[in-house]
């Protein structure tokens, strides 16, 4: 069991949150082409090592939170709020 | 006991009853199944990953079309990844055709593959019975029985009773928590022995010629003009004009050396195994609904195993709340079981496909080729795998079995949706 600390409730069992993927920015509809929306659906980094996820604290706040974490250890590098600037650690 | 064991450059002996009975009595070492030999510093192909895949195109190559200038890297021991953490369940009984021939084709390959390899697999075709729950269930396996019988798959929908007499611990009562309203019966799918199928195509494949390197981990890969020259490994560099990618876990990993992006994302499958008890469980059981599948093995220990972890990780640590889901949904189906003890859990790792299908074939990069994203269903494809990339390697074109599994597939929006067969259900 890891937990995760929410931003708004502290820490929490990992089972009350609905795990969102690798946080990223959805392409402009106006401006996207079939490439760019291609990437953005299938083609994630998947790293082995420190990636950026977005969250959601589905059995509590139910607000979405930035996980910094290591995909091979599991441990939580940092968390902070998705209006939070990426330099924001709580 | 004076004997020793030797290693010998010798191709293996031919096992047999004759010889198991006349080294009983002489006493004689057994030879090594599979020779240790120099890296060299160039090959004609380089498969990345001595996992069954790896092994068995490395053994097609040689066999099929004799190339035997190959070299299987492997950075741990053969059969260390997936190949060895799987749940043994073999079948067939998939939702698309292109899903259903692919894996039918690989049924019929271990069917005969303990006489191909000279290597007793312990194949047993006891069935597969995947129990449906609530109405979506039903129907999306009554779908799946006609694509099947469709394209001549053994399965069929059947009742309660049926299950009953199928499986005499089950309780298929109106008062279980989860009620069984029917089952998908698949009397072809079974178990089989996954290290001994690992080690037959290791002796067989290394009989022919083929190098067998063990940790040997690639490191790198050489594109030189939009072509593969070579790989870096942690002994030295190796050249060679074709590089598989048959890992599994690390599938993201190593074509990001050749510069492919891949849609994979790696999840870790957790699976038990309880104390040894005696035969009382015939087929394989699966329920989608609890996330669970169970088998018993010829030694009598009950195997479970499960959906993938909520998120994605490279970690292979077992964790407790796996274990006690899993406990808690299988006392719904068998109550009868609340005693057994649980030996040990471990896991495995998945890449995840977005349509739950693999990834076969040639890449942008010229000579570099794909045998990826096996998600939960990589160790039932082997032998059919191992057949086809061999194929696809000699002759530069994808056969028509696995043409389907391009990596083009998800540019040109071709997906091959498998998720109703294969999110849980082995």
């Amino acid at each position: 069991m890891i937990t995760l600390p929410c931003p708004w409730c502290g820490p929490r069992n990992v089972t009350e949150f609905a795990y969102g993927g690798e946080a990223g920015t959805r392409p402009d509809p106006a401006t996207a082409d079939p490439t760019t929306w291609r990437r953005y659906l299938y083609t994630q980094a998947n790293p082995a090592g420190p990636v950026t996820e977005t969250w959601l604290h589905r059995a509590g706040c139910r607000r979405f939170l930035i996980v910094d974490r290591d995909t091979t250890t599991n441990e939580i590098l940092a968390v902070r709020r998705p209006a939070d600037p990426p330099e924001v650690q709580r | 006991m004076t004997s020793t064991r030797r290693a010998t450059g010798r191709p293996a002996a031919r096992y047999s009853a004759a010889s198991l009975v006349g080294r009983g009595i002489t006493g004689r070492a057994w030879p090594r199944a599979w020779a240790v030999r120099e890296l060299r510093s160039s090959y004609d192909v380089v498969i990345v990953g001595g996992g069954v895949h790896g092994l068995a195109t490395a053994h097609y190559l040689a066999t099929n079309h004799g190339i035997t200038n190959v070299a299987v890297l492997e950075k741990g021991y053969i059969g260390g990844g997936g190949s060895g953490r799987n749940t043994a369940i073999l079948r067939s009984n998939y939702l698309t055709p292109e899903g259903i021939a692919f894996y039918d084709r690989s049924l019929a390959l271990y069917r005969d593959l303990a006489a191909d390899l000279n290597f007793n697999v312990m194949f047993s075709q006891r069935g597969h019975l995947t129990l449906a729950h609530n109405d979506a269930s039903l129907r999306t396996m009554r779908w799946r029985t006609e694509v099947n019988k469709l394209v001549g798959v053994d399965s069929e929908v059947i009742g309660p009773a049926d299950v009953a007499a199928l499986v005499p611990r089950m309780d298929v009562s109106d008062q279980a928590r989860y009620p069984i309203l029917g089952a998908l019966w698949h009397p072809p799918g079974g178990i089989i022995r996954h290290d001994a199928v690992v080690w037959g195509y290791a002796r067989a494949a290394s009989a022919r010629g083929v190098a067998i390197h063990q940790n040997t981990q690639v490191t790198g890969i050489d594109v030189v003009g939009g072509r593969v020259t070579g790989v870096q490994t942690n002994r030295g560099h190796v050249a060679a004009p074709v590089v598989v990618n048959c890992t599994a876990g690390w599938s993201t990993l190593i074509s990001d050396m050749a510069g492919v992006e891949m849609p994979v994302h790696t999840f870790p499958l957790q699976a038990a195994v309880t104390e040894p008890v005696q035969p009382f469980l015939t087929p394989v059981v699966v329920s989608g609904t609890l996330h669970v599948y169970v088998s018993q093995t010829d030694r009598g220990e009950l195997v479970f195993g499960a959906s993938v972890d909520p998120f994605a990780s490279y970690s292979t640590r077992g964790s407790l709340e796996f274990i006690e889901g899993l406990a808690g949904h299988v006392l719904h189906l068998m109550p009868s079981l609340h005693s057994l003890r649980v030996l040990r859990q471990w896991a495995g790792l998945c890449d995840m496909t977005p349509d739950y299908s693999p990834i076969m074939g040639p890449t942008p990069v010229g000579g570099f080729y794909l045998d990826v994203g096996w998600g939960t269903y990589g160790f039932k494809a082997g032998p059919v795998s191992g057949e086809q990339m061999a194929a696809c390697i000699a002759t530069g074109t994808p056969p028509d079995l696995i043409a389907p599994f391009a990596l083009s597939r998800f540019a040109d929006g071709r997906l091959v949706g498998e998720k109703g067969a294969a999110a849980v259900g082995h």
